[in-house]
């Protein structure tokens, strides 16, 4: 099951069931990155809550590359200033204006989910819902010694929604959403990592291969639980290979390539067009970027830096999330047009 | 807990008839109840709580700008309904919708009612309700009421009244199924050695009820329920009702009219609806039919509706018959209609159009309860005994400058239930609504929901203004049962 492409899977057999809402399918999209977005974030934070244990010095930066990763560092100086631990705790679990802290994803997550309760199941429901009703009183009362615990509660909960997800839901039409929306949002994340994380540890590329702090790149590979399944595959810890690892693995459920490439069936299955072509413009997108990692290699991804590599992906990852807009969600626009 | 220091006082109690006397159809109901340990019939309503936020059974309180939803108050003791009591309720609901039917579709044809006398023209033409667009209109069976949440009340005798018939977008039954399903998971035992009769095939009554009244080409019929969204009080049980109805639930922003139907947006193009089961109100459905300022609604829906393109419960039009002057008219109406004395009363009416009847009510406001015609809910409503100067000449100028638009009825001692009030049972005021369908034939849900004023002497028992719920049981006829077993 290692190699994908237009000859594996069931990716031709059409959706038969019930057309989709635009509404819903943007619905349920959204509930599913946000819920995705909680997850990352938590899973960000319980690590760097560790490195901060494993550094024995504490002459290391830790929390101001966690809000460089957020993509909220604007934001963040203008209201907290300095990053301390508390206050990028703080920014990133708890503030209800930062609408990419947990407390904010979840009740996002929670919004979307209520406009759409009739499609989801009941379970799914009440799992966002418990969720949403744990985060608020954790956001009343959580105290510093307990977040740790609070970081592991959160990502139990998101695993138990996907779980829950998977086992309650038909995958039908709104399930393939659900998908496509947690599959770009986790090669979204991913790629924000790497690029602040490989930016950080290697200013520049002439130091691929100096020595490196193992400890750093193990916290790396943990923040994407993606440790003990590296270690699996290559071993020991290099730069490059974490690289290539997280990038473009075709079997670790976060690398890069493994998103794109089960967002690109999802969609398939969505549209009914038969796999390796397209009849949409997100399927095509998609498809190029796709087959373009798929045939990759790490080194000369490397050669030509790495950050500019991956600052490519990102602004195609975009345009993708556009292209679904205009694609499925838009009618909605025209909606309210005429609505008015 | 336990009920020997339970005071009925001097109201119908729907469980004793004195003071330790129990009556017989609630014995074991509450053996079950005492023989709890200490304690435990608290923590049972403490998990009920929790498990009712959880499921997210929540109403939006309107006027909160953050949206807050609340979990509508659960009272774990059920109200009981014998057998026989409700195959009387049972009769005369059916006769009373049958009715209201007839005159609904009389009203928008020949007016024969109008004709012979028995109603004066000038209080329909005068109803807001009134809709001239839906003149001459013939939905499908002919049927206008297709869900119909009746308030049925009881006095200290315990006299059953017609309290308001409810005719247009009637809400509440999701929570006599979300009710029951509660007490099920939290208290089975209540249940035990008593046979009651199942809710939880509504939905698929109201599903093949919807599906009864499609246009004639629609061979799979695409019902769809539509909502005002997720800020509506009541947007739970929309959601509610199209989940378990396996339906789409739809807002106006998702339909789009053409020329030959009502569609909608889905992510593969425009998909056909057929029927709508529109929970907006009139006013709001249709800008270009009814308020141009509705941002809800659809425009052209009710183009699509005359040119039979797409059916619609409830019919647009049919709350001439829920104006609560026009109420007063109810039992007239049911001896006119289906030559019969209605089974069900209504509570006697002052109409304040009336010269004689303005001048009592004007001078018995302390007494009365006074309704504004055309609202609901418990809005722009005076209950007399409870209402204070300021209030009262308030109302008495209302009256006066718009007579048509105000009824008065007496206060009723409404009957009372056993409630749990902290850690005794203390008797609350109640009123009961039940459910009926009306589509090629007529159904009515055993039960329905039975709404508690929770706030100690209080007659009002609208959520809206903190009232709650218990569960509603209609005991089985044992011997019925039997026999269909054999």
């Amino acid at each position: 099951m290692g190699s994908r492409g237009p000859a594996t899977g069931a990716a031709a057999v059409a959706i038969n069931s019930k057309p989709l809402l635009s509404r819903v399918a943007d619905s349920v999209y959204w509930m599913s990155r946000y819920m995705e977005r909680a997850e990352n974030v938590a899973r960000f934070l319980a690590v760097t809550l560790h490195l901060r244990i494993d550094l024995p010095y504490g002459n290391v930066d830790v929390w101001q590359p966690l809000i460089d990763t957020s993509g909220d560092a604007e934001v963040f100086r203008e209201r907290y200033g300095q990053a301390t631990p508390e206050n990028v705790i703080q920014f990133l679990a708890f503030d209800s204006q930062n609408s990419n802290s947990i407390l904010s994803c979840v009740r996002a997550s929670r919004e979307n989910a209520r406009s759409v309760r009739e499609t989801i199941s009941s379970e799914m429901w009440e799992g966002v819902n418990s969720f949403h009703l744990m985060i608020n009183s954790a956001a009343a009362k959580t105290l510093p010694d307990s977040l740790p615990e609070f970081f592991q509660q959160v990502r139990r909960m998101c695993h138990l929604f996907q779980g829950v997800t998977d086992a309650t839901m038909s995958h039908a039409e709104a399930w393939q959403f659900i998908r496509l929306g947690r599959e770009l949002e986790r090669a979204d994340k991913t790629t924000r990592l790497l690029d602040v994380k490989y930016f950080l540890l290697l200013p520049s590329t002439s130091d691929v291969g100096t020595p490196f702090d193992d400890i750093q790149w193990s916290a790396v590979l943990k923040s994407v639980s993606g440790f003990e399944m590296y270690r699996k595959r290559h071993g020991r810890i290099v730069p490059a290979r974490i690289v290539d690892f997280l990038l473009l693995d075709n079997e670790f459920p976060r690398a890069v390539r493994y998103c794109l490439g089960s967002a690109d069936e999802a969609l398939h299955l969505i549209t009914g067009t038969r796999p390796g072509t397209f009849s949409y413009a997100c399927e095509q997108r998609i498809g190029l970027l796709r087959s373009e990692l798929d045939y990759a290699r790490i080194e000369p991804i490397l050669a030509g830096g790495l950050h500019e590599f991956l600052d490519g992906l990102q602004v195609r990852m975009n345009r993708i999330d556009e292209c679904i807009l205009e694609d499925f969600f838009a009618w909605r626009a025209t909606g309210s047009a005429a609505g008015a | 807990m336990q009920f020997s220091r339970y005071e009925p006082e001097n109201f119908f109690d729907e469980m004793f008839e004195g003071p330790g006397l129990p009556r017989s159809h609630v014995r074991l109901l509450l053996e079950i109840i005492q023989s709890l340990s200490d304690g435990q019939l608290l923590r049972y309503k403490h998990s009920a709580e929790r498990l009712l936020l959880e499921m997210g059974i929540t109403f939006n309180v309107y006027g909160d700008s953050a949206g807050t939803e609340r979990i509508f108050p659960f009272d774990l003791i059920p109200r009981i309904i014998p057998p026989a009591e409700w195959e009387w309720l049972e009769r005369g609901l059916r006769q009373r919708i049958h009715a209201l039917n007839a005159f609904i579709d009389d009203i928008y044809h020949d007016q024969k009612i109008l004709k012979d006398g028995v109603i004066p023209s000038e209080v329909i033409l005068s109803a807001a309700s009134y809709r001239p667009q839906c003149k001459g209109l013939n939905p499908p069976w002919r049927v206008w009421c297709h869900v119909t949440g009746t308030d049925l009340v009881r006095d200290r005798n315990g006299q059953y009244y017609v309290l308001e018939d409810n005719l247009r977008v009637p809400s509440g039954v999701s929570y006599v199924l979300e009710n029951r399903e509660v007490l099920k998971r939290i208290f089975p035992k209540v249940f035990e050695g008593l046979s009651v009769r199942p809710v939880n095939d509504y939905p698929g009554r109201l599903l093949e009820m919807l599906e009864s009244i499609a246009p004639a080409r629609a061979v799979n019929p695409n019902v769809v329920v539509l909502t005002p969204g997720i800020y509506n009080s009541a947007y739970f049980e929309h959601s509610f009702l199209a989940q378990q109805m396996g339906v789409q639930l739809v807002e106006g922003r998702d339909l789009v009219v053409t020329g030959s139907g009502v569609f909608m947006r889905t992510t593969k193009g425009l998909e056909r609806v057929d029927v709508i089961y529109r929970r907006i109100d009139d006013d709001f459905l249709d800008p270009e039919a009814f308020r141009p300022d509705s941002l809800l609604g659809v425009p052209g829906l009710m183009a699509a509706y005359q040119a039979g393109h797409v059916s619609l419960a409830n019919a647009p039009g049919n709350g001439i018959a829920d104006d609560k002057v026009i109420y007063a008219y109810v039992p007239d109406m049911i001896r006119y209609y289906e030559g019969e004395e209605p089974v069900l009363a209504n509570v006697p009416t002052y109409l304040c159009w009336r010269d004689s009847d303005r001048a009592y009510v004007l001078e018995h406001l302390d007494e009365l309860v006074v309704k504004a015609a055309n609202e609901s809910g418990g809005y722009g409503m005076l209950i007399g005994p409870h209402s204070t100067e300021a209030q009262r000449t308030e109302f008495a100028a209302k009256i006066r400058a718009q007579p048509r638009n105000y009824i008065a009825q007496p206060t009723l001692a409404l009957s009372r239930v056993p409630t749990i009030v902290e850690d005794h049972f203390e008797g609350r005021h109640v009123d009961l609504r039940p459910y009926v369908l009306c589509g090629k034939d007529i159904y009515v849900l055993p039960g329905g929901l039975t709404r508690v004023a929770m706030r100690k002497g209080s007659l009002v028992v609208n959520s809206s203004q903190g009232g709650g719920s218990k569960d509603t049981w209609v005991l089985a006829d044992r011997q019925l049962g039997q026999q269909q077993w054999q």
